[in-house]
């Protein structure tokens, strides 16, 4: 009896003191990175040092995180070690996703219910908003033409040139690279460079530098203002976005080609079958998976579309709107919390179907593997 | 292995054997003038925009303003109409000099970090044993559908304010507005789901018996990630990376809202398309900036694209 309570407590002692050695790490390293970083933050240093402190901190700082905490771990007493771990693995990104991802989306849900500064809930005029306003009805039909058409194109060009690079006996690389080659470039940088092809002068403000109307003008024509022609503008902004895309579908779809197996192509053309008949018949429906993952990324991509309308300017006056851009208006520019949750509400219940063929398509893949 | 040799943007490695009997099997596969003309008028087509920028950002203001940039190809060895001036006002005027470094601040943490997140989660839904693994995983991939506008506002009102539920402080006003850190974490946060996705497709199709010797080995889950994942993911590592980098780095809309659009920590995209609110006929200034954006993204693109192909299809196309 008088013997039986000193280990006992002893190791409650150690248990407590394990338990405060693994809080006290992560702690300990987090408190270091917040101290360096509010520093950072009210320094006045040159800059050049803010910026190269501050890439060092955050490298290096999600590095020592994770250390400080599986250290933290290895402290705990032996039998909750391996149950607390894969927490310790998976537990920084679902807070992150909860914190910047699903919070969001149920905050947005309740703004859209609520007026211009978030005040009084209003029921669903912020929706009705969203589907009688004039601008905004423009702007849904201006989506789904880019939904359709931009990844209509954008494959479809993709494909042909990945079936037929394919054939090429040299310059394969070089020519895909130049496809690929505006996927690197950045909606603004796209913007500047389809505006000098865009570009309009009115006679009397000096000679027109545009690319296109320098063509128009090369066949006596008279120049045109590209970006105001409705409703061919909508086209005009999707042909940059076709231009920016085509590269990554045709990528992909490459990779899906060389990997269909030759013997049932060569089997093919031995039974007579014309090279159309073999793209036809047997490419496609081969690589038809690879197509529909392609389309559907661009289709998403097509429909969150922003930066380009909204760097090419006055959408409204060019009738060029589209729901993404409409949205980013109200909420900055409109100051009008509610109208621009509701938008935002709206492109995601668009999203949702996606999401759940999403879904379902990698439960499929689960039971494959 | 041969679909990944086979899907690299520029071949460097020896072609596939598949690929070789292709093309020795018969004349009928590889191309004719058709097929070349074809792709020679693609790439063309593709080439124009950017040629065009390209030598607008070297030739004079006032040759610039007067005519065409096509012009220049009448007489291309006048030497007088080409300069480095717009470049130099680009960097000094223009602010393109700082907004360089904010963006290269902004960009690696915003890509390192996201990958390491995503590599610890992806490796604990492949290889580890815990409740609820795969409901997770799904409802991870389930966000990869939430539109990024849409966390915007609530995310700005979380740093400048905090949050809290009856009282109770949820997350606590940490001033966050306005700096790097910011950014990391939103970039973060939106940049998950895909590398999640991406990173599992790999990490979960690499063989188990390596895992489980490593195991036998003595191994704890922490070393095998460190010693044996992570390099063995390379290829997905890398494709990832790539993505993460060129969409940073051409973020607009994330800085502006996080860091603000002032004159000191405003990134590159921001600065031009300010100028082309400011400038918009100044065409040699917005050529040379935009050209200044570019140059890091392309640089990094081409000496990872072996990896690209390789990183994205793995797991998701079967060859």
């Amino acid at each position: 009896m008088a013997a039986a309570p000193p280990p006992s407590g002893n190791a409650l002692w150690l248990f407590a003191l394990r338990l405060a050695g693994a809080l006290a790490i992560p702690i300990g390293a987090g408190y270091l990175l917040w101290v360096t970083f509010d520093f950072l933050r009210s320094s006045d240093a040159n800059r050049i040092v803010v910026v190269g402190v501050a890439v060092l901190v955050g490298v290096g700082g999600i590095f020592l995180l994770y250390w400080a905490m599986n250290r933290a771990v290895d402290l705990l007493p032996a039998r909750y070690r391996e149950g607390v771990r894969p927490w310790v693995f998976v537990g920084p990104c679902l807070v992150l996703l909860a914190v910047f991802l699903v919070y969001p989306v149920i905050n947005t849900l309740l703004l859209s219910f609520k007026d211009a500064q978030s005040q009084n809930f209003v029921g669903l005029d912020n929706f009705k908003f969203v589907f009688t306003d004039e601008s905004m009805l423009r702007a849904i039909r201006n989506t789904l033409g880019w939904m359709i058409l931009v990844p209509l194109v954008a494959v479809s060009v993709g494909l042909a040139f990945a079936t037929l690079v394919d054939r090429l006996r040299r310059g394969e690389a070089v020519a895909k690279s130049l496809i690929f080659l505006p996927m690197a470039i950045s909606f603004a940088g796209a913007a500047i460079t389809w505006r000098l092809i865009y570009s309009f002068r009115p006679a009397g403000f000096g000679s027109n530098i545009g690319l296109l109307n320098g063509v128009m003008i090369g066949l006596g024509q008279n120049p045109v203002d590209w970006i105001s022609q409705h409703p061919w503008n909508n086209l005009f902004l999707m042909v940059i976005m076709v231009w920016m895309q085509t590269g990554f579908a045709m990528v992909v779809l490459s990779a899906a080609i060389k990997a269909i197996p030759d013997e049932i192509i060569e089997a093919a053309r031995i039974d007579g079958a014309s090279e159309w008949q073999v793209f036809r018949r047997i490419m496609v429906p081969t690589i038809l998976p690879t197509i529909v993952v392609v389309a559907t990324y661009m289709v998403i991509n097509a429909l969150k579309v922003f930066d380009i309308v909204f760097v090419m300017g006055s959408a409204e006056l060019n009738q060029t709107e589209v729901v993404a851009e409409r949205m980013i208006r109200w909420f900055f520019i409109g100051g009008n919390y509610g109208r621009g949750a509701a938008i935002a509400v709206v492109l995601f219940i668009a999203v949702i179907p996606v999401m759940v063929w999403n879904v379902r398509r990698f439960r499929e893949e689960e039971q494959i593997r | 292995m041969s679909l990944a040799q086979a899907g690299d943007v520029e071949a460097r490695e020896p072609v596939p054997p598949g690929a070789e009997d292709r093309a020795g099997a018969g004349e009928i596969r590889t191309g004719g003038w058709f097929v070349r003309i074809v792709i020679i008028a693609i790439c063309v087509l593709w080439l124009i925009p950017a040629v065009g920028v390209l030598i607008t950002s070297f030739r004079n203001e006032d040759l610039v303003n007067t005519s065409g940039w096509w012009t220049a190809f009448a007489h291309p060895l006048q030497a007088g109409q080409w300069t480095l001036e717009n470049y130099r006002s680009a960097l000094d005027a223009g602010g393109l000099g700082n907004s360089f470094l904010n963006s290269l601040a902004v960009t690696i943490p915003s890509t390192v970090i996201p990958i390491t997140i995503a590599a610890f989660a992806a490796y604990a839904f492949s290889w580890m044993e815990f409740k609820g693994r795969y409901v997770l995983f799904v409802a991870v991939v389930g966000l990869l559908v939430v539109p990024l506008q849409m966390a915007l506002i609530p995310i700005l009102k979380l740093y400048v304010n905090g949050a809290t539920i009856a009282d109770y402080v949820v997350f606590p006003e940490l001033r966050l507005n306005g700096t790097f850190l910011a950014v990391w974490l939103a970039h973060t946060g939106f940049g998950l789901p895909l590398a999640v996705y991406l990173l599992r497709n790999y990490i979960g199709s690499l063989p188990s018996s390596i895992i489980e010797s490593a195991k036998m080995d003595g191994a704890d889950h922490f070393t095998i990630f460190w010693r044996l994942i992570v390099p063995l993911s390379v290829p997905a590592l890398a494709a990832f990376a790539i993505f993460q980098f060129l969409w940073v780095w051409n973020d607009l809309l994330v800085a502006y809202v996080f860091l603000g659009g002032t004159k000191d920590v405003q990134v590159l995209t921001l600065n031009l398309a300010n100028l082309v609110g400011s400038r918009g006929e100044n065409w040699q200034l917005l050529t040379s900036a935009a050209f200044i954006s570019m140059a890091l993204p392309l640089v990094v693109f081409f000496s990872l694209q072996k990896y690209f192909v390789r990183g994205l299809t793995a797991g998701s196309v079967k060859g």
